[in-house]
This record gives C-alpha cells, structure tokens and sequence, in this order.
C-alpha cells in the first residue's frame, strides 16, 4: 500500500481531473468499471458554484503527439453534484478526490466547506487554473493569490487540501512553496498547457470555440517532468504528477522527478485502461541498459 | 431488436483484419472480434492501427477515431466492417491496413437506431461516408427503402452493399442528377420513420424535412471525439435542452432534440 496525505492508496496510478468519467463509463461498460477500476483514487472532473452547460463546439483539435482541448468545465454545480454525481462516485471501490474551482476565494469556500464533512471525500484538489473575477488574476499564477486562497480554505476542512498548480505561470515553484506554506497537503501538476490552434480553412479564425484550449499529451511530457523536479525541489509535501504519460516508463520519470503518485490523463481517451496497464509497468520495470541509453539518438 | 445499446468491453482490444479492399473510392476492412459483444446498427467503435499510430502527416494520428460498424457478421466468430475514406492522417492509416494487420478497438460505443413502431414504414437516407451504419439497419428491417446519396460515379458503387438501394449523385454521374432529400422529400408520407446519416448539411434538410412534414426522423451524427465514451467531453451536440456527449445520448438522435443540425 502506499501512503498519501494519510490516505492508503493500492497503487501510485491515479486520473487526472476531468480526463475520466466513472459515471459515464459504467454507462458504456458497465459493472466492468468496478471489478477492473484501473486507478488507486479516483479525481472527479470539476465541480463549480453554479451549474455550467461549457463551452461552444468545437472543442476538440488533434495537436502533434496530443490534443487541444477547450471544454470549458460543464458540470452540474455543486447542488447537482452533491445530489447526482456524489451517491454514485461513493460507489467507486477506491477513494474519491473531489476538484472545485470557484471564481472568487468564497466560492472556492463554499465549495470546500460544503464537502468538509462528506465521509465520502477522501481529499479536495483544488482548481487554481481560473481567473479571479475580482482581481482578474489566474489565481495558480501568483504566489500571493495562492497563498491567500489557502489562507481562506484551510481552516474549513481538516480532509486533505491538493492544490492542482498550472504549467502557464513564470515561476511554478514558487506557487507551489506559497501553497505549501499557507497549508496546502499536497500539489499536482501539470494541468494543461494553454494553446491555440487557428481554423484549418484558413481566415485567421481560431479553431476552438473557446478560442484558447489546453495541450495534453505526449507533447507535453517533457515540460512535466522538469516542472515536476523543479516543484519537488521547493516543496515538502507529496506531489500527483503528470503531463503525457503513456507508459509505466513516463510514470517512474516523474516518480524519480520527485512525484509520489502518477496521474494518467490524456491516455485514458485512447484506452479506458491504459491506467490499469501502466500499473502493470510500473510493477515491472524494463531493464535499462547501454543499448537503451544509445537508442535515444540512435 | 428493440434494445438500442450493447455494453463495450472495459479496455480497447486488439484485432486482427481478416480482409481488406477497395468499394469505388472507400475502403473496406473487416476485422475479427472472437471476444466482442454483438454491436447494435448505429453504435460506433473508436478505431486506432496498432501499430504507427502517430508520427505520420503533421505527427499524427494520435486519438483514435469513430466509426460506425457496416456489418457486423456472424462466420460463426463475430467479424465488423467498417468503410472508410482517406482523407486525413487517421484515415490515411487506417486505409493502409492489410489483412494480418493489428486494430486497435473499443466499442461498441453509444445508442443505436429504434425500430419502427407498429404500421409505420422505414425510409433510410444515406450520404457519402454516412450511408455507413444504415447499412446494418437496412438488413434487420423488412423491406425498408433506401435513398443513397454520393458525390459522383467513384463513390456511388457503396450502394452495391446496400439490397435494394435508390441512388443520387451531385454530378449526375451515376443515378438521379441531384440531393439524395430530393428523392426523400417524394417518398415520405405519415407512416413513415426516416433514418438517415450523413454530411450535417444533408442531415439539416432531413430534419428540416421530417419537422415540416411531422415525419419522425432518427439521424445518426458525427462530431469529433477524443474517446468516445463520455470521458473528455469533447463531442458536445447543442440540444434544445443545452449540450449533450453524442458518444453518450447519440449518435443517433430523435431529431426533435435538434434545433439545427450543424
């Protein structure tokens, strides 16, 4: 077993928010999603104050080795979380982590606090991607802003506090040692890397209806992995990493970048179970020789 | 035949193509699924080579891609048909598999087609590439009629895998000069229920059609998808009821659900 933030944990592969639906899975697969459930926790895709219907079509762009995606959050707001998505999350046979984004640092209370005394949340991960509509700052890419968010929340709820940082600020470390300072468990990252893919016919349109998107995938690993040893340097607590892992090999990269546990995301789109393979790599790792080393350039 | 999912196996499997050929512009590849679960007609499957998938055109494919199944047949092991055309990196790929090759499935995926109800009479309207998961629907329905549409002669010998079919082409070049609704415009009446896939152009005028005439009408859509079983969130459909996951509530849809089809 392994330990995080006092959560006993089967294995170190968990998903990244937003890149699998258990609710929708068992609708396509069935009671198979439990008896095979490929994570040791499971993150469910982020919560909001208000209900959100997300962002218009198309919001999907087939990037080198990844993806641009702009979804724009759609979820139920917390009401209809609580009501719809909670009782069926608590069926999951691992622990569940619950992501909230708010717009101000009271919603993202409000949030916090109305899951502080659900037993079916093992942690919360927050979501620091957003703009605070008060200062108009994306509150993971200032040290301050993240500190004072922490500042807010900490004292609503003693379950563990994941802040999930974004790769689209100068100096990742810093967020993440200002989070720590003002009491955050742990931080994961990489989100995704904010890019823009203009329309195929040509005029200068942007493609997505959302105009920006994020980049996931395999193009992104290696800013992962470096933004992963560089947080790993400044902080003490555990760090969820990933960034465009696709193998057991991507997992130990970031293990050794200084991760505790590994987040699958991207991946799960091409393969429900490639979480569950990656478990089975990571458990028994391929020699890495010479011949290795030289088949990089080779 | 009334029920309109068949759950997916929990993971993508690997499959081995056991034909593959041309059909006029399209190709058709079969692929053996001793293990997969019969699919329904308009379900879908995400479809990836298993090998060189990636670093191709512009270092891609990367994400699978949806298609719906042509046939799948029973010899006695389950074997699927999928018809495509190359038109980008994906396809491109898909289009150089030869028997013996590995595919990368998962699926089936989403809701199909509803049977008819009681006297009414079915009315299946295809066009180009969408002719595709009619095909499957056209065999367990009793003599339905069935209009496909293509751009020209190089395409329309798809129809060939097709019963009975009526056929249209842009350019005349093969069938009747025109739109494949022209020839659904004179053949709906009352009793009848369209089914219908295509380009959302041609899928517009047979809503249009169908809502004019008070003619229900089930349309299979396409949208791009990143994984096809309701994880990423990509493939949203506006509604009148706000967006929805087409890998989830579609593909095929009632087209009173939709205001425009775009």
């Amino acid at each position: 077993m392994i330990e995080f933030c006092g959560i006993q944990l089967a294995h170190r592969i968990v998903n990244g928010s937003g890149t699998f639906d258990a609710i929708a899975a068992r609708r396509a697969f069935g009671d198979e999603v439990l008896e095979r459930f490929p994570f040791a926790a499971f993150v469910s895709k982020t919560v909001t104050v208000a209900a959100r219907g997300g962002n218009p079509p198309p919001r999907l762009w087939e990037a080198p080795a990844g993806l641009i995606n702009s979804i724009g959050l759609p979820n139920r707001g917390l009401d209809g979380y609580l009501a719809h998505d909670l009782p069926q999350l608590a069926e999951l046979p691992v622990p569940l982590v619950v992501n909230v984004m708010g717009f101000t640092r009271e919603e993202v209370a409000a949030l916090v606090g109305a899951f502080a005394g659900r037993p079916e949340v093992a942690a919360l991960e927050l979501n620091v991607s957003c703009p605070n509509v008060e200062t108009g700052l994306i509150m993971g890419a200032d040290p301050t802003e993240t500190a004072r968010l922490l500042e807010r929340v900490r004292p609503l709820t003693p379950k563990p506090l994941i802040v999930k940082l974004t790769p689209n600020t100068s100096d990742v470390g810093a967020v993440a040692a200002a989070a720590q300072s003002a009491g955050a468990d742990a931080v994961s990252l990489v989100n995704t890397l904010r890019g823009m893919a203009m329309h195929p016919r040509g005029d200068g349109t942007p493609w997505l209806g959302g105009r920006t998107g994020g980049v996931s995938g395999p193009a992104i690993r290696a800013v992962a992995v470096a933004q992963v040893a560089e947080v790993a340097e400044r902080v003490s607590v555990p760090i969820v990493g990933m960034g465009g892992v696709q193998s057991g090999r991507h997992a130990r990269d970031l293990l050794q970048a200084g991760a505790t546990l590994v987040g699958v995301g991207t991946e799960s789109f091409r393969d429900p179970l490639a979480g569950a393979r990656i478990v089975d790599e990571l458990a028994s790792p391929a020699p890495r020789g010479n011949r290795e080393i030289a088949a990089n350039h080779a | 035949m009334t029920e309109r999912r068949a759950l997916a196996p929990f993971g993508r499997r690997r499959l081995e193509i056991v034909a593959a050929g041309a059909v006029g512009a399209y190709r058709l590849l079969a692929a053996a699924d001793p293990d997969g679960p019969a699919p329904r007609p308009g379900q879908f499957y995400m479809l990836a080579a298993a090998e060189r998938w990636g670093a191709g055109h512009d270092e891609r494919p990367w994400l699978p891609r949806a298609f719906s199944f042509l046939r799948a047949r029973r010899r006695p092991e389950l074997v699927l048909e999928f018809l495509l055309e190359a038109i980008g990196p994906g396809t491109a790929r898909l289009a150089e598999l030869l028997p013996g090759d590995g595919l990368h499935v998962l699926g089936p995926l989403g809701i199909g087609f509803s049977p008819p109800g009681e006297g009414q009479r079915a009315v299946l309207c295809g066009g180009g590439i969408g002719v595709v998961p009619l095909a499957g629907w056209e065999d367990e329905l009793e003599r339905p009629t069935t209009l496909l549409g293509f751009r020209d002669a190089e395409h329309a010998p798809a129809a060939s895998l097709f019963a009975d079919p009526r056929v249209a082409t842009d350019d005349g070049s093969a069938g009747h000069h025109g739109l494949v609704t022209e020839l659904l415009a004179r053949d709906i009446d009352p009793e009848t229920v369209v089914y219908a896939c295509g380009p959302p152009p041609m899928l517009e005028a047979v809503r249009a059609l169908c809502g004019e005439r008070e003619v229900p009408a089930q349309l299979a859509l396409e949208t791009g998808m990143a994984c096809g079983y309701g994880a990423c969130f990509g493939c949203a459909v506006a509604t009148r009821n706000g967006y929805v996951r087409l890998c989830l509530e579609g593909p095929v849809m009632d087209a009173r659900r939709l205001e425009v089809v775009r």
